[in-house]
């Protein structure tokens, strides 16, 4: 630490508890932000025929896990400077939600898409990713991620991805302490306790959801942006060019089937003495267990 | 592993894998059915095809002999040396699947001062545990121990390796997976082992809508995590068995980039999201006082009361404990709502309970609807002597 003369300048009350020390000059803080385009509904079915998913409409969204993430990259960049790329995983149709990020306040944007990406689980998910986190060749000090999907929902991209860029990383993160450019210090939710932890850049972070109310997108920066890129890197932009560690070929895991949960139709419906009504529940508690 | 491959000289752009598509991945560029990034190799395609024309081309990769790897590993999860209790039904799993196989059960204990503790676990049936103690290991710093992970799945290569899903479970075993470029499945509700070792893996994804079966076919150690109160735990025996290893490593791998400056237990917050328990009140409920009945029937099945909003809004319960659209959405194992008439504003933070049992007096009401188990009477009958047969129950009585 003796190595770095900070100038402390002003300490801000930013609203919901942030806490941030702004330093003086400087070139601030380059963030990275990892989202997802997910299923509008969580409402699939399974065919049971075929055991594929059936959804209602093909509408998609911004993984509203991952809109914390960008609030939180937002507001980092509006009290220290720097800036805020994001970067997704996925079909062309993607760029959708980095045109929302854009609305938003991110400044750069990055799609990796390419069919050899296509039927990753998490490791080659993480893979791809922090290839494409490589490939964008700007030297991130903090990357964040959302804490878990509504599709896959597995939360386990984010420390993935760090075990693959070889940076330390913190999950469950609920408040951001203290700031500046060369470290974090943050709350992490570890279960049984909090911990107040500092990290140096680089590291990766996930976020818990109401971190930080994370704001609408603006028709200001809507018109704004509606013409900036959204360039898309495919296998061929990656350093690591072999096939075999992307996409299906890259997954460690494999999905053998998918089907519905044994939905729970049974209804009863019990009318008679409050004695009798009585005992069908004393009974029935009992043979679930639960006394 | 493989991909899905088309053979254009069949193919006559009829366009129904365009139709069949669940994911919108196939699409016509200049004339020709293409495949594209948003394809999950569901080959849903090749079954839609009338001309034949999709298939899928496996590719022959080289296979791991998995007998090299054995075992069935436990990781234990700890607070300050307190062994959380999932370890106990890991360890539960654990040995059904070690048995099925005949492998060995370990345990990796890492922490400090927990050498005491570490012997406790030989009474629940496992075959080694070994410890990594050392004051760096004091708290979980998620480096450190994917370090000592290393370590000893190094030494031990063993087949399956089960973590706890807990806040640091959670955060430990991904990075662990990928130090050795294996699969992780999350959040496993069912396990399994097949005769050639690979673990059969059920969990939920699309929050609860469907479940999947996964398995990691060709890589080694298996990683699954499991959620606390999943599984059935194991059971203490009288003798200990097996034994405890200590364990040394190397200075390099206590090297932290973690720093802790401050570490606070939680305060036992209410928090009704969490219970697996729920007795829900209404408007069925006649004066303040009489929630208190409630509360007893809630400790009585170890669970949490919650209510409905005008129930918070007259005063007689805090905001954290409403259910609903603008309160908190639930998902309990069972849940027991008295006096509370379904409207959809409130049955929206309840309805993936997997039990609903509902009491109220007015057969039409929609909550009956939801109700796995509908009981039409009065609450103010039903409830006392219910808790009356319950602590008959407690007192010795059955
Ligand atoms: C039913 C089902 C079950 C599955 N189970 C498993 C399993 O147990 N193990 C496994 O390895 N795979 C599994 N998969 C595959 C896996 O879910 C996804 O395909 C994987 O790509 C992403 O994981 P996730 O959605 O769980 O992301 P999470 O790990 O939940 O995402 C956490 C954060 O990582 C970032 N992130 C995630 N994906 C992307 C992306 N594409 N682009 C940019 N940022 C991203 C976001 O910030 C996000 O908030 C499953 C898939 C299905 C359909
Ligand atoms: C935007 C919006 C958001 C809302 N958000 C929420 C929310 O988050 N949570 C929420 O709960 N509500 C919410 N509401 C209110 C909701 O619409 C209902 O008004 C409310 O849920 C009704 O509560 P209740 O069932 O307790 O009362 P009531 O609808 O009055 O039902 C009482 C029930 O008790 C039964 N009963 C009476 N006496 C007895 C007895 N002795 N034994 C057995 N049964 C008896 C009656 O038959 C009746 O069905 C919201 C409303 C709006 C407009």
């Amino acid at each position: 630490m003796s190595m770095f003369t900070f100038c402390l300048v002003k300490t801000y009350k930013v609203k919901y508890n942030l806490y941030i020390d702004i330093l003086k000059g400087g070139r601030g803080v380059d963030i990275l932000v990892c989202i997802k385009q997910v299923p509008a509904t969580t409402k699939v079915k399974v065919d049971e025929k075929t055991g594929s998913l059936v959804r209602d409409g093909v509408e998609s969204k911004l993984n509203p896990y991952d809109l914390y993430a960008l609030e939180t990259a937002l507001k980092l960049r509006e009290e220290l400077g720097g800036s805020v790329t994001v970067i997704t995983m996925g079909p062309p149709q993607a760029q959708a939600i980095i045109r929302e990020a854009y609305m938003m306040g991110a400044d750069y944007g990055c799609i990796l898409s390419d069919r050899a990406f296509a039927g990753a689980d998490v490791l080659a998910t993480a893979y791809t990713l922090s290839q494409g986190i490589k490939a964008l060749d700007r030297d991130f000090d903090l990357i964040i991620c959302g804490r878990q999907t509504t599709d896959g929902d597995t939360a386990q991209v984010g420390p993935s991805i760090a075990e693959f860029l070889q940076i330390p990383h913190v999950t469950w993160v609920r408040e951001i302490k203290a700031v500046d450019e060369h470290k974090i210090v943050v709350q992490q939710d570890m279960g049984d306790s909090y911990a107040i932890v500092e990290l140096m850049y680089p590291c990766l972070i996930t976020v818990d959801k109401d971190i930080l109310e994370p704001r609408l997108p603006s028709y200001r920066l809507k018109l704004k942006t509606a013409d900036r890129p959204i360039p898309m890197y495919s296998l061929a932009n990656l350093e690591d060019k072999d096939e075999e560690r992307y996409g299906l070929n890259g997954s460690a895991t494999q999905v053998e089937r998918i089907f519905p949960p044994q939905e729970n139709v049974h209804q009863e419906i019990w009318e008679g003495t409050s004695e009798q009504l009585t005992s069908n529940i004393f009974n029935m508690l009992k043979d679930k267990k639960y006394i | 592993m493989g991909s899905i491959h088309i053979d254009y000289n069949k193919c006559d752009l009829c366009e129904v894998c365009l139709e069949t598509c669940p994911f919108n991945a196939m699409e016509i560029v200049d004339s020709k059915v293409v495949i594209n990034a948003a394809c999950k190799v569901c080959r849903l395609c090749i079954k839609s095809c009338p001309n034949d024309a999709i298939s899928f081309v496996e590719r022959k990769r080289q296979e791991i002999d998995k007998a090299l790897w054995r075992g069935v590993m436990v990781y234990v999860e700890h607070f300050m040396g307190q062994i959380h209790p999932v370890t106990y039904e890991l360890i539960g799993v654990a040995r059904k699947l070690a048995e099925k196989i005949n492998h060995p059960v370990y345990c990796l204990f890492v922490g400090h001062d927990i050498e005491d503790r570490a012997q406790q676990l030989l009474y629940y049936g496992v075959d080694k545990v070994f410890v990594y103690d050392k004051e760096e290991f004091r708290q979980f710093r998620v480096d450190i121990y994917t370090n000592v992970f290393e370590d000893v799945i190094n030494r031990l290569r063993p087949s399956i390796v089960l973590i706890g899903g807990t806040t640091n479970g959670r955060s430990l075993a991904p990075r662990v997976a990928t130090r050795f470029r294996t699969g992780l499945t999350a959040d496993c509700t069912k396990l399994d082992v097949k005769g050639n070792t690979d673990l059969v893996q059920i969990r939920p994804a699309f929050g609860g809508n469907i479940m999947a079966q996964i398995v990691t076919p060709n890589s080694r150690p298996q990683f699954a995590t499991v959620r606390y109160k999943v599984m059935e735990e194991a059971k203490r025996g009288n003798t200990p068995h097996g034994k405890v290893q200590l364990m040394d490593v190397d200075d390099i791998v206590l090297k932290s980039d973690i720093k802790i400056l401050d570490i606070r237990e939680k305060e036992k917050e209410l928090d009704i999201s969490e219970a697996d328990v729920i007795v829900a009140a209404g408007r069925g409920i006649k004066r303040q006082e009489d929630l208190v009945m409630l509360e007893r029937l809630a400790d009585l099945l170890g669970g949490q009361l919650a209510v409905t909003r005008p129930l918070v809004e007259v005063g007689w319960a805090s905001y954290t404990r409403q259910i609903g659209l603008s309160g908190r959405t639930v998902k309990p194992k069972l849940i027991i709502t008295c006096g509370i008439s379904g409207a959809v504003q409130f049955t929206a933070g309840m309805d993936g309970a997997e039990t609903i049992v509902a009491i109220n007096d007015d057969r039409n009401a929609p909550i009956f609807n939801v109700a796995h188990y509908g009981v039409v009477g009065d609450l103010y009958e039903v409830i006392p002597e219910l808790i009356g047969r319950i602590e008959e129950g407690e007192n010795g009585g059955l």
